[in-house]
């Protein structure tokens, strides 16, 4: 078997006093999806924005097709261009159009020409069906619709892998589909993607793998039918039964 | 639009549009009526003062003012030359210390040094007294002979007074600007500088417009101040008339200049600010 595309060792992150992670291992090989769970605040955010290296870890190493990228030597820049990041909030750029916001990493970090990373573009939006969304901003489309654009614009960058940060919890419940969609989307097409989520019932649809996150720690690993229906550890058992209460799974 | 038109008015409606323009009608009629009293009490106070008969000769007469605007005019032309450069300069200089201030790199250091230094100076002296150090300061130097038209002096000294202002104008709308839009700038692949010029400052410029052009109204004010080393512009040639003829129109001729660039500018900063919650 090949090198596993993203690979989490022992990482440890603190904010001051606050330890967010304490010793992360996770390993995600090529294709496949792995469903990040766990309560508010468990650290799952944290954990992907450390893998894109919007934070500089405290201690572990994350490797990206084998080769270290936590490295005080390697170019963060020339990591993020290989990973893609989906936002809670989408981060769309307000003052560009759509087209312009899934172009912009294709022109100034890929260097493409303003014809191609256009014809790039178009074909993204019609892709993740908003052709005619083209030239609208942000702040006049839905919240779905923006989400989408943000997925074409992580997409866009042909990532090695797409990190997915509770894409559809800033949406309203009428929305979450469609983005969803999107999701399952480029499973279908074989993207390799750590999915932080809410959503039990898409984990157990897209994930081939779910790992539950617990005071910084994932405390258990495995198929979503056994994570989500039988898990090993008492704290999941916890957590699990709280969504059921909340009317979540 | 259509959908509402296509509702038949009830009773109740038509009630509230009847009463809405009754409202509407009273409104306007308090407005004439306290504008008349107010504005009329304040100019009868005026006209019926006992110097005011003096006041309009010295003031407001026409024939010195018709006499005074070309000579007051073409100094003016040396205010508006001075506060467009001056504004130019200052859009240039204040991004350059703002940007250098915010950035966190080792190899900046001494000029993050040097440009909260400079702030703190250039916001910290009374503009007047800049103007005369300037002034008064560079030509004692002896760097460059024959010493520089004050008029240019004046104009670095004003320079160096706005950019402190307009940096931490600027400084604001950078910082203004939420941290999720850098996050997403870096996360499509761009380098730190990338995400500065692409994607934070087009929506942190965007933002303090209105206060940086407020600072412009007053800078266009200040260009006066250039007077005092020597440079004839509008209010020091005014000045000169007045000396001359004992009368003060040229004064108000000048004043009127003044207004003529600073109101439309005031509008238009007013205008922005309306539309602001439009904007986003």
């Amino acid at each position: 078997m090949s090198a596993p595309v993203v690979e989490v060792k022992a990482v440890t992150k603190a904010y001051g006093e606050r330890q967010v992670l304490s010793g992360v291992d996770l390993t995600v090989g090529e294709h496949e999806a792995v469903a990040l769970i766990g309560a508010s605040g468990s650290g799952k955010s944290t954990l992907l924005r450390c893998i894109d290296l919007l934070e500089e870890i405290d201690d572990g190493d994350v490797f990206l097709d084998g080769e270290v990228i936590t490295d005080p030597a390697v170019d963060p820049v020339a990591v993020r261009r290989r990973l893609g990041f989906v936002f809670q909030a989408y981060n769309l750029f307000p003052h560009m159009t759509a087209l312009q916001n899934v172009m912009i990493g294709e022109r100034y970090a890929h260097r493409a020409g303003k014809a191609e990373a256009e014809e790039r573009g178009r074909a993204l939006l019609a892709r993740f069906g908003l052709d005619g969304r083209e030239d609208d901003r942000p702040d006049n489309l839905s919240g779905g619709e923006q989400q989408r654009v943000a997925i074409a614009r992580a997409f866009g960058g042909k990532p090695r892998a797409l990190l997915l940060d509770e894409v559809t919890s800033a949406l309203d419940p009428e929305l979450v589909g469609e983005v969803l969609a999107a999701v399952r989307d480029l499973k279908a097409e074989g993207m390799t993607m750590v999915i932080a989520t809410h959503e039990m019932s898409f984990a157990r649809e897209v994930a081939d793998s779910v790992a539950f996150l617990h005071d910084g720690r994932i405390l258990e690993q495995g198929p979503p039918a056994q994570v989500l229906e039988h898990p090993e550890r008492e704290e999941t058992r916890r957590f699990l039964s709280r969504l059921l209460e909340a009317g979540r799974i | 639009m259509n959908a509402a038109a296509a509702i038949p008015a009830s009773e109740r409606r038509l009630e509230r549009e009847v009463a809405k323009r009754r409202r509407a009608r009273r409104g306007a009629a308090i407005a004439a009526l306290s504008s008349l009293l107010i504005l009329g009490g304040l100019a009868a106070l005026v006209l019926t003062s006992s110097g005011w008969p003096e006041v309009r000769e010295t003031f407001f007469s026409w024939s010195e003012f018709k006499n005074a605007f070309p000579e007051v005019l073409e100094g003016f032309w040396l205010d508006v030359k001075v506060f467009m450069g001056v504004e130019a300069a200052v859009l240039v200089i204040a991004l350059a210390l703002a940007l250098v201030k915010i950035s966190s790199s080792a190899g900046l250091f001494p000029l993050r040094l040097l440009s909260i230094v400079f702030v703190d100076i250039s916001r910290g002296i009374p503009t007047v007294l800049m103007v005369y150090l300037i002034g008064f300061g560079i030509p004692a130097l002896q760097i460059v002979k024959p010493a520089p038209d004050p008029a240019i002096l004046g104009a670095i000294a004003l320079t160096i007074s706005y950019s402190g202002y307009v940096a931490e104008v600027y400084r604001a709308g950078i910082r203004s600007v939420h941290r999720g839009q850098h996050d997403a700038a870096l996360a499509v692949g761009l380098t730190h500088s990338q995400a500065m010029r692409l994607v934070i400052l087009p929506q942190g410029i965007r933002r303090v417009a209105p206060p940086l052009l407020n600072d412009f109204i007053s800078l266009q004010k200040d260009a006066a101040l250039i007077s005092i080393i020597g440079p004839i512009e509008a209010f020091r040639a005014a000045q000169i008339l007045q000396g001359e003829n004992f009368n003060f129109t040229p004064l108000i001729a000048a004043a009127l200049l003044y207004l003529a660039v600073t109101v439309p500018l005031a509008r238009v900063v007013d205008r922005m600010g309306g539309s602001e919650g439009a904007v986003r």
